[in-house]
């Protein structure tokens, strides 16, 4: 699982208000280059939970990656900045792109509900009484 | 052999022996394949080479991923069998899996998704497979999360088998209840084998935009294994298909007034050119007979 899957996801056992974000818990990761591609970067971003990113990424033990605050987009998206090694855009395309979380678990901010991920895969299905 | 619907609750249904047919069976990869390239035809995003972030439910062992993946697209793929995911690792497929049911609801943040997609997915949620499943409630929690989570004047394309007529209705009933706008679009209507029956929906109210696009081979024009699909577009041949309630008028007819005159002649000069003895025509030859109390 990803980190921009991990962004998107919310819990929806019952009794949760928003679900929102899932602590993630991680034991064990992988990293897998992808080619980078700014414009869907660009059109990512907006719908990005910045918060939840850097939550995820310290929670992974990367406290150095993102910085606390969304830097602006002129800095993000400048000219020839996705050649620049360890650019901001550079850095934002490996934290949610190149980074498999492969064991560990998810945790429902309301209910404490855990999601255990298994070889890469979260298993986000409810019991009966929780649905 | 019965629909898969019949035979087991899905999670059952794909065990490893079916799934492995998934990574085999050149017949089953050529169809999935094919299905998936017409549905993201039908999602109609926009052309301009920026990948989007697309969903596709029931993605089983990632066969229709492929598809969106050789068109650049990142995605997310939702299924109820584990045994399928697995064979979804083991082809390494691109896109994030995650083992869910869907008519659980699809649980994620509200306008994040670029488009859906899904193969074979939605006839699922009709049956009943515990005693705890309302079709009715799970199609709406369905529709309802993915109405939230797909971003404004996103499509989704579902490509589903129903069993029947009513089934099929309750599928599009639920997804209009839930606030899409669209309807279904039927590929080869008049072949029993390649019919192909497509969900197209629109998040958002009804307008322009969301006019429903055309089904292949409306009129007549059957589709073979070995035909270019391609060659149609350009003919034009497409229309869309529409589910009507009842049988079509003239056959209904038929049944109720009883074969005709026209057909009896037709059919005793069959026999008599087989040479079976037959008598001859004559003026009461097909005549109603008299009602008698």
């Amino acid at each position: 699982m990803r980190l921009l899957t991990h962004n998107m996801l919310a819990s929806n056992v019952r009794g949760a208000t928003t679900g929102y974000p899932l602590k993630l818990e991680a034991a064990k990761w992988v990293t897998k280059e992808v080619d980078l591609n700014a414009d869907f970067i660009r059109g990512l971003l907006p719908k990005i939970d910045w918060r939840a990113l850097v939550a995820a990424t310290r929670a992974l033990g990367l406290p150095e990656l993102l910085p606390e605050e969304q830097p602006p987009e002129e800095e993000i998206f400048a000219e020839g900045a996705a050649d620049v090694e360890g650019s901001a855009i550079r850095r934002i395309h490996h934290a949610l792109l190149e980074i498999h979380v492969q064991e560990g678990s998810l945790v429902c901010p309301d209910t404490s509900r855990c999601f255990p991920i298994d070889k890469g895969i979260p298993n986000m299905m409810l019991h009966e009484d929780e649905v | 052999m019965p629909r898969p619907e019949f035979q087991a609750p899905p999670d059952v249904f794909y065990n490893e022996s079916e799934a492995r047919k998934y990574t085999t069976s050149s017949r089953i990869i050529e169809i999935q394949s094919r299905i998936s390239e017409r549905a993201l035809e039908l999602l109609s995003l926009p052309n301009d080479g920026v990948p989007k972030l697309l969903l596709d439910i029931g993605c089983g062992s990632g066969l229709s991923g492929e598809t969106l993946t050789e068109h650049g697209h990142h995605w997310i793929g939702y299924d109820i069998s584990k045994s399928m995911l697995d064979v979804a690792l083991e082809r390494e497929t691109e896109g994030d899996l995650l083992l869910a049911d869907m008519g659980q609801g699809l649980g994620l943040r509200p306008g994040v998704i670029d488009g859906a997609i899904s193969i074979s997915a939605v006839q699922w949620l009709c049956n009943a497979d515990k005693s705890s499943h309302d079709p009715r409630l799970r199609l709406k929690a369905f529709f309802g999360s993915l109405y939230r989570c797909l971003a404004r004047g996103a499509r989704a394309v579902l490509q589903f088998y129903a069993d029947n007529v009513k089934q099929s209705e309750m599928i599009v009933t639920f997804a209009m209840r839930a606030g899409f706008a669209g309807g279904v679009v039927v590929d080869w209507p008049h072949s029993s084998k390649a019919k192909k029956s497509y969900l197209v929906l629109t998040c958002g109210p009804p307008s322009i935009s969301t006019s429903l696009p055309k089904g292949k081979g409306e009129n007549g024009e059957m589709c073979s294994d070995d035909e270019d699909d391609g060659s149609s577009d350009e003919d034009g041949d497409k229309t869309v298909g529409i589910y009507e309630r009842n049988r079509s008028k003239k056959r209904q007819k038929t049944k109720k007034n009883g074969k005709g005159k026209d057909w009896l002649l037709k059919k005793k000069e069959q026999m008599r050119r087989r040479g079976h003895d037959v008598p001859a025509d004559t003026k009461y030859t097909g005549r109603k007979r008299k009602t008698y109390f």
